[in-house]
């Protein structure tokens, strides 16, 4: 697909202005319900794109978006239930008033940290199995969800495997309804996340980053340091899943397990670049909104099992018959026409 | 903490069971992934499929699980050269397994555990047989049949597929393809075919590490995941394509995890063969008894 090109401040002008008129359009609707619907179709705008700078720039699976996730949603209960701890582990002195001062943290800040634990451990993960074959990597990951629901489970601070309530204040100054403001963060994740996708494919970081998916070993003995730019992937691609998941808790209000290391968030973060195309951030996009519109939909009308069901057989279906996924399919269909 | 030394002795001995019992999963692990270089992910959803099959005859015909399992051997294998076949075509012969072939394999998971959510529903199944419940004591060490049982028809699989890999002429060119492709191919032998064997058989080891984990514990069908991380640190431990350092690595992280579920509580466990697969990937990635 060739679009117009735009010089980078003028593109983050563009999904801005994109963003605003989105907002806009929902604020004029008035229907509470596309706020909760549009927040889950714009967190897996999030974790789809995510997923696909390191996926589908390097050429590196991860099994693990749900690990990503969770992690960024359990870093905001711990720090929403460090908020009620305050005065049992510092008394009344002056560090715990000072602490006052600054708990509750706002959501955004709590996005941001987030953004920072999962990001570690992304750098962590992939720095012990980088090195090696890519499979290790993608085994490792997936292995890394059950690893850290074992420990979230055992972790009763944050609720253990009961799971952890959060209650969610009704406004918010200025916005006015909570899940208004839910739907705005999201969104400018989104369009922040869209902007980072856009910004590597435009750098050296992005020439270095399809130099490995192409050829790794050529690219290592031309001298592009691969392990430190895979290194800078999986760590962007981690902190951006778990800037997603951060408000996760506030959005649901009860958090549990289970639910924050679902299945569903690894294989739809998975499905979606490769449905809608990993070559740029467009496909992820693409693939986000009809995956996560459809899911939406199927949800309400027929059950939550078999909407699972259908993105696994479209995840199967289309690596095997459009590997190229959406974006590949109207590339070879505009470049048919063209020489007829 | 105070460790009794029948309980060390007890949690130890569980441990080498359950370390047999992982052997055989890790089989087919072994074979796909050390052998063949085919990133299986989807391997434990087919050891639930093991499990569920031998579920239904057991619970509609009284037929004992294990059985069952030898009699769908055809059955999985069948099933393993087609999705090989599906596998080549659409990946191997295109360069491009590395990321499209692990998202598929990734969907075979997926597909396969929501079926069986939407067949079975999420409630524990399990299995009657007449070993399941009676346990030996030989001083003060149990040996609880449900678990000894496994381990055995684990080891026997485990030696004839040894056997099978190292004396036969399929099985060495199975090791064959492994080391050089084009070798083969000019000793008259048909690589894809070869592969196509030695896959449908890692498969058809899922029949029966199913039957056998259903002998050994009530199954839904999210319990495969656990399996993922297990398996796979078995496989890297012991050496891609190594069938005894299997064997011992498979031992090793039952021991460890039995003396962490004994000592430490069985929510800690699954932890543990991720902690395996870390370190080993870290220190030595070869493995125990690796082939690079």
């Amino acid at each position: 697909m060739r679009l117009p090109k735009f010089h980078m401040p003028a593109f983050i002008l563009l999904t801005t202005v994109v963003g605003a008129i989105i907002y806009a359009l929902f604020v004029f609707a008035h229907v509470d319900y596309l706020f909760f619907a549009g927040y889950v179709v714009l967190q897996f705008i999030v974790l789809a794109i995510a997923w696909n700078i390191l996926g589908g720039y390097c050429g590196y699976v991860n099994f693990g978006s749900a690990a990503f996730f969770a992690c960024g949603a359990y870093t905001a209960v711990a720090l929403h239930k460090f908020d009620g701890k305050i005065d049992d582990v510092f008394g009344d002195g002056a560090f715990g008033s000072a602490l006052h001062a600054v708990f509750p943290l706002p959501i955004p800040v709590l996005i941001v940290i987030a953004g920072i634990v999962s990001g570690l451990i992304g750098l962590g993960t992939g720095y012990l199995t980088l090195r090696l074959r890519g499979a290790f990597f993608a085994i490792a990951t997936l292995a890394l969800a059950v690893v850290l629901q074992t420990l979230v489970v055992n972790w009763d601070f944050v609720g253990g495997s009961r799971g952890a309530y959060i209650i969610r204040p009704q406004t918010v100054p200025l916005i006015g309804n909570y899940i208004q403001y839910l739907f705005l963060l999201m969104l400018v994740l989104a369009v922040a996340s869209i902007c980072i996708a856009r910004a590597i494919e435009c750098s050296q970081l992005g020439f270095g980053f399809a130099t490995i998916r192409d050829d790794e070993l050529a690219a290592e003995a031309s001298g592009v340091p691969t392990l430190r730019l895979k290194l800078i992937a999986t760590t962007i691609s981690g902190a951006l899943m778990g800037m997603a998941g951060a408000p996760l808790p506030y959005y649901i209000g009860y958090l549990e397990p289970s639910s924050a290391f679902g299945l569903a968030y690894a294989v739809n973060s998975i499905a979606m670049p490769m449905i809608g195309g990993t070559t740029s951030w467009v496909g992820p996009l693409i693939g986000a909104i009809l995956l996560g519109t459809l899911q939406q939909i199927a949800t309400v009308t027929i059950s939550s099992a078999v909407n699972l069901l259908i993105v696994g057989l479209l995840l199967v279906g289309f690596v095997i018959v459009a590997p190229n996924g959406l974006t590949g399919l109207v590339q070879d269909w505009l470049r048919k026409r063209k020489q007829p | 903490m105070d460790i009794s030394a029948d309980l060390l002795i007890n949690a130890i001995v569980a441990g080498l069971m359950l370390g047999g019992f992982y052997a055989a999963v890790t089989l087919g692990i072994s074979i796909s992934f050390g052998i063949l270089d085919i990133v299986n992910i989807a391997h434990p959803a087919f050891i639930i499929l093991g499990c569920y099959i031998a579920y239904i005859v057991n619970i509609n015909f009284g037929v004992d699980p294990i059985v069952v399992a030898i009699v769908m051997l055809p059955a999985f294998y069948a099933l393993g050269a087609a999705i090989y076949q599906v596998y080549y075509f659409a990946f191997e012969r295109r360069g491009q397994e590395s990321l499209r072939g692990l998202a598929f394999f990734f969907g075979l998971l997926f597909i396969t555990e929501v079926v069986l959510i939407l067949v079975f529903g999420v409630d524990y199944r399990y299995v009657e047989a007449p070993y399941i419940g009676p346990t030996l004591h030989f001083g003060y060490v149990d040996f609880p049949l449900r678990m000894l049982v496994p381990c055995a028809v684990a080891l026997v699989l485990f030696g004839g597929l040894q056997l099978f890999l190292s004396r036969t002429f399929i099985g060495r060119a199975i090791n064959a393809v492994a080391q050089d492709q084009l070798a083969l191919q000019l000793m008259a032998i048909d690589p894809i075919r070869i592969k196509r064997i030695a896959f449908a058989i890692s498969i058809a080891t899922c029949a029966i590490g199913g039957a056998l984990l259903i002998v050994i514990q009530p199954v839904e069908p999210s319990v495969g995941r656990e399996y993922i991380g297990r398996v796979f640190a078995i496989c890297v431990l012991g050496g891609l394509g190594s069938l005894p350092g299997t064997l011992i690595a498979a031992m090793l992280l039952g021991v460890v995890e039995s003396l962490t579920a004994t000592f430490y509580g069985p929510s800690w466990a699954p932890a543990v063969s991720f902690g395996f697969l870390l370190v080993t990937l870290a220190v030595r990635p070869a493995g125990l008894l690796g082939r690079r």
